[in-house]
């Protein structure tokens, strides 16, 4: 990948991420989540992955993020203050990120890259065809395993947005 | 020069960073739990670029099932909050300390 390409999309992908943790308002929040995970995306396609650059925008860009904004719109919130509200605690809690990061960036930087692959990528590197076949191969166990997991969340979802029969009777007013 | 893993891990680790400080700064629990989706997120960036840069599918294979935990973790969170919300009518973490000892 080109660095022209890189730095403009990794420069975006950060500034979206601020705005993420900055934004006073959670719709905001959640759109600019949306950018980021669409830049990841894109980031994703350039890395041979197609087939989960796909899935990042079907599944994260799309069902999870709807879902975030149907619950914040749902719940009808008002802006809180941001992060300006209690700004001492803020500033040691930017003070520890910035430390973090600095410990990450500093880790990641200094890796000794683990025997690179020569040459090329494999035939089909990325496809559908490939991934699948580790799916129903050496990941079966977990594999299936997630369908119980999906089944579980969504039994817990249901179970515990449901309101139960007092409160229907009582004609609640909000959520 | 051209952008190799070392770029890739750098950007994941300042997006994950990022996601750390949004869950220790903010107040409301939706945009916690967005932050932890960007951290998820910045793991695979770092899994994908493994996986391209070694050769193997392993990484994305990991990808594809953190997808999946998050997006169950997506509803069953997101219905906590709902649940949480219709009973307490707030969404800010600190006046829910209800385990506070």
């Amino acid at each position: 990948m080109s660095p022209y390409l890189f730095y403009p999309m990794a420069t975006a992908s950060v500034l979206f991420a601020l705005a993420v943790v900055l934004a006073k308002s959670p719709v905001r929040s959640a759109l600019a989540l949306v950018a980021v995970m669409s830049l990841l995306a894109v980031q994703f396609a350039f890395l041979q992955a197609h087939l989960l650059a796909a899935l990042q925008i079907i599944v994260y860009a799309g069902a999870v993020m709807v879902l975030f904004l149907f619950v914040i719109t749902l719940l009808n919130l008002e802006s809180d203050h941001g992060v300006g509200e209690k700004p001492r605690l803020s500033a040691i809690g930017f003070g520890a990120g910035a430390v973090v990061a600095g410990g990450l960036v500093m880790a990641m930087a200094g890796l000794v890259a683990p025997a690179a692959r020569a040459g090329a990528l494999p035939e089909g590197f990325g496809t559908t065809v490939v991934l699948a076949r580790q799916m129903f191969g050496r990941y079966l166990v977990a594999f299936e395993l997630t369908s119980i997991l999906l089944l579980v969340a969504v039994v817990g979802a249901v179970v515990l947005a449901k309101r139960t029969a007092a409160e229907n009777s009582e004609g609640v007013t909000g959520a | 020069m051209t952008i190799g893993l070392v770029h890739w891990l750098v950007l994941s680790a300042l997006l994950m960073a990022i996601g750390a400080v949004g869950v220790v700064v903010r107040r409301n629990v939706l945009i916690i739990f967005m932050s932890v989706e960007l951290m998820l997120n910045a793991a695979n960036l770092a899994f994908v670029a493994g996986a391209h840069s070694l050769g193997t599918m392993n990484g994305q294979s990991i990808v594809f099932f953190v997808m999946t935990v998050a997006a169950a973790e997506a509803a069953v969170g997101l219905a906590v909050i709902l649940a949480l919300f219709r009973n307490r009518q707030t969404v800010a973490a600190d006046e829910i300390a209800l385990l506070k000892w």
